[in-house]
């Protein structure tokens, strides 16, 4: 083996490569059954993610007193605010949808752990973006939270009446675990595939849109555009 | 007069909220609206027909 064999850069690469080739990292055509509505809520909430953290940033830039007074800070709070809303009304159809398709199937385990934890991640978020509000809203959630985290005995390290460190958890620890644990999420999907109904083949090789137009009505394992 | 100013006329935002109290279940009717929306999305994904499927299936 030659020295540049032995890069770890050289090594590392060959394994990304083979798990993830590059027509299975963005590919251009998914099995057939992925057309139904069911599966556009997992991209719905990514998107509904791009908006929170687009929003997010840009609350950051101006700060509270902007968001409280401005038209133009308390229309970027209320995307903020709607832009979540939508992520957690989309993951949730999601979670539900891979429920009852038993998404962990074929080896998918940890892509639906993933998600578990991504989930958790996520209501942990929107609870510090609660109590980083800074107004008495605010005040009432931390004050009526204080007293059942203080009671698992986290209070110590977890404080909710601390405004800085749940502005600190919520713009900056949470977004990033969350957006993380996101895109390994999503490249274990690109890895293993979207998990086929119960009725399918499961593991069918894809075929590209050409064949699918030549093939006969029997076979149900065709594609279409991704 | 603003859509918020309309909006808030139709739909009362400065009140205390109203629960649904039931046994030891108790869950404000909007945290209600919303799971009954959740739930009939879910249900609206199953079965509603997805453009271009049936055209797809014709052209096989």
């Amino acid at each position: 083996m030659s020295d540049v064999e032995r890069q770890w850069t050289t090594r590392l690469r060959r394994r990304a490569v083979a798990a993830l080739p590059p027509d299975k990292l963005l590919p251009d055509t998914q099995p057939s059954y992925v057309a139904s509505w069911i599966y556009v809520f997992g991209v719905t909430t990514m998107s509904a993610l791009a908006v929170v953290i687009a929003s997010g940033c840009l609350l950051a830039l101006r700060g509270p007193q902007w968001w409280h007074t401005s038209s133009v800070g308390h229309f970027v709070n209320s995307l903020h605010l709607w832009s979540v809303e939508i992520f957690f009304f989309a993951m949730v159809v999601h979670l539900w949808g891979k429920y009852f398709m038993a998404a962990w199937r074929g080896g998918r385990s940890l892509t639906w752990v993933t998600g578990v934890v991504t989930f958790l991640t996520s209501v942990g978020a929107a609870f510090t973006g609660y109590v980083s509000q800074t107004n008495f809203d605010s005040q009432w959630i931390s004050t009526q939270a204080k007293d059942g985290i203080n009671a698992t005995g986290a209070g110590a390290y977890f404080n909710v009446l601390n405004t800085g460190q749940m502005l600190m958890w919520h713009i900056v620890l949470l977004p990033l675990a969350a957006v993380l644990l996101t895109a390994i999420h999503v490249l274990l999907v690109r890895v293993k595939g979207v998990v086929p109904p119960f009725d399918e083949r499961a593991g069918a090789p894809a075929v590209t849109n050409h064949d699918a137009n030549d093939a006969n009505d029997t076979n149900d394992e065709k594609v279409v555009d991704a | 007069m603003s859509f918020g100013n309309v909006v808030g006329a139709l739909v009362p935002l400065n009140t205390l909220g109203r629960y649904v109290h039931w046994h030891f279940i108790q869950i404000s009717v909007a945290n209600l609206i919303v799971i009954a929306l959740m739930v009939l999305t879910f249900v609206v994904a199953l079965v509603a027909p997805f453009p271009g499927r049936r055209r797809r299936r014709e052209n096989r």
